[in-house]
């Protein structure tokens, strides 16, 4: 079966324009449902029927669609709805009539039923790419039977502007769905995020029915408390915290915990395994990485009446190295971990992904942040269970050392803007560091 | 801080002596979800912990063969799991004997500056 995905329409800076429709071959209805059960990425997807660059072209085309393939959708006593979806143009009620009665060529016996139809056909005319520069006729033209509509209302529903609890850095929606499909997220699985913060990924894995925990070590973003991240309101409220939101989406029962702790010590025990973890750890730019532990140049910090000990420079190779160790140890096999990777572009090479003996690189994708900077979404699956020898892997294979020069990405981030500019934190980090 | 996290900690004891405030509130039961805990879990420390806080009740000091299948006892690993809550209380760690606070629910696992 053919058929075709209305995909959503993502312009990338530096990738030329292509067309929101995707045709696929090869996948069964039932396959293209359960894809489009949860994908925020596809609108949606149709059984292609007849295409062309002209309707007389579409005509000869869905003529040749053999009738069998045509005849179970439009028997006599079936109901359907024939809708009209011009992309990237608006067209007259008129007109879309006018565009459906020339399909009467197409042997329908049923009757029409506007509100509840028992099959929807999609005549789809494709007027490019560019808003500015709309053609009289379309580009192109798909004639096909919906199947099913992705999860795009998803990134409306759950959007961080509505959402209950949030920081600086929470991950909008959009995206932290997608995070949860790389990680194939399911129900009952358990879910780990060891920089929780607001707990954003933690809402999407929690909307595909699994429980999930996380940690974090800022005693007041696991608390809800402290400065609010919204523009209007200066102390966060009294239920504002991790399970607010997911109480927000009716996921409290899929609520297991979170702890204030610091992920770079060993906290959880051996044979505790986790069905996925999904992560955006700290850069090092809106909040700072940190680390307990005792160092000559580090700098106090407290923090209400909790005690917030003495933080150190969390250098950002160390979390990926600990982050996979981590996930090497406590994943299931075949579980994934999923998580962003800043990158500094004019350095960017592919060895500079981290690797692991027990973990398969499974997927890198990049997102554009500035000219200089983006991010990469990297996905991973363990393979095996960590040996003795594999502690050392990294040591004797270059391939699997730190992310060299990562360090300093902090610097280089700030590169363009001038000293003047850089706050008074930024300039304790700095030293802190030792100038790195 | 639910039990069920307890469990999975490192620290595998809860400390009677301070003041501990526990909560049990009704969380849906999912006896899949419960299965697949079950291998993750010292269940010693669980009946330990379990029964530091008093709620014990009637959950089985050993763990029972083919528990997926029975759900009177799931029910019951359910309850302790999710259900029982420790809102203000104390882990402890069985080797050094420090004590790690736990405050609205939340365990405060972090060190000070002089332990790291």
């Amino acid at each position: 079966m053919w058929l075709f995905i209305l995909i959503s329409c993502v312009k990338p800076r530096h990738v030329p324009p292509q067309s929101p429709f995707w045709r696929l071959n090869g996948l069964s209805e039932e396959d293209v449902k359960s894809i489009m059960a949860r994908t925020v990425c596809a609108k949606s997807a149709f059984e292609l029927w007849g295409h062309g660059r002209t309707h007389s072209e579409l005509r000869t085309s869905l003529l040749k669609y053999p009738t069998e393939n045509m005849s179970p959708f439009l028997q006599k006593d079936s109901t359907y709805k024939i809708n009209v979806y011009t992309f990237n143009k608006t067209l007259e009620f008129e007109d879309r009539i006018k565009k459906i009665d020339e399909l009467e060529y197409l042997p329908f016996k049923g009757r029409v039923n506007l509100k509840n139809p028992k099959h929807t056909f999609s005549l789809l005319e494709d007027y490019g790419m560019d808003p500015n520069n709309i053609p009289e006729t379309p580009l192109y033209i798909y004639f096909g039977r919906w199947i099913s509509d992705g999860q795009r209302e998803l990134i409306r529903s759950h959007s961080v502007k509505n959402r209950h609890f949030i920081g600086n850095t929470s991950m909008d929606a959009g995206l932290s769905f997608i995070m949860a499909n790389h990680a194939r997220v399911k129900a009952h699985d358990l879910v780990y995020d060891p920089f929780v913060g607001t707990g954003s990924l933690l809402v999407a894995c929690s909307h595909f029915g699994a429980y999930v925990c996380g940690m974090d070590i800022d005693y007041n973003t696991i608390h809800g408390m402290g400065k609010a991240s919204r523009k209007n309101q200066k102390w966060r409220g009294p239920d504002e915290n991790i399970r607010a939101n997911l109480r927000q989406y009716g996921s409290e029962k899929l609520y297991v915990d979170v702890l204030v702790s610091d992920a770079s010590k060993a906290v959880w025990r051996d044979g505790v395994l986790f069905d996925a973890i999904v992560t955006d750890p700290p850069y090092g730019i809106r909040e700072s990485t940190r680390r307990t532990g005792s160092q000559k140049d580090t700098w106090w910090r407290q923090c209400n009446d909790s005690h917030v000990p003495v933080s150190m420079a969390y250098h950002l190779s160390d979390i990926f190295t600990d982050l996979l160790n981590f996930s090497a140890h406590h994943l299931v096999i075949g579980g994934r971990l999923v998580y962003w990777l800043p990158i500094y572009r004019p350095e960017y090479c592919e060895e500079m992904v981290p690797l692991h003996p027990c973990l398969r690189l499974v997927s890198n994708c990049e997102q554009t942040l500035s000219s200089h900077t983006s991010r990469r979404l990297i996905t991973m699956e363990k393979i095996k269970e960590p040996e003795e020898t594999d502690a050392l892997a990294h040591l004797s294979d270059p391939h699997f050392s730190v992310y060299q020069g990562h360090n300093a990405f902090r610097e280089k981030y700030f590169s363009g803007i001038s000293k003047r500019m850089l706050t008074g934190k930024e300039e304790t980090n700095k030293i802190a560091n030792g100038g790195e | 801080m639910c039990i069920c996290i307890l469990y999975l900690n490192v620290l595998s004891r809860i400390s009677g002596s301070q003041a501990t405030e526990v909560k049990v509130s009704e969380v849906e039961f999912n006896p899949n979800f419960v299965s697949r805990m079950i291998p993750k879990l010292e269940w010693s420390a669980l009946v330990q912990a379990a029964d530091g806080l008093g709620h014990l009740q009637d959950l089985p000091t050993e763990l029972i063969a083919d528990y997926e299948a029975n759900e009177d006892f799931l029910r019951k690993v359910h309850r302790v799991l999710l259900e029982v809550e420790v809102l203000e209380g104390c882990l402890q760690c069985p080797e050094s004997g420090r004590e790690f606070p736990i405050t609205r629910g939340v365990p405060n696992m972090l060190l000070n500056e002089e332990e790291a």
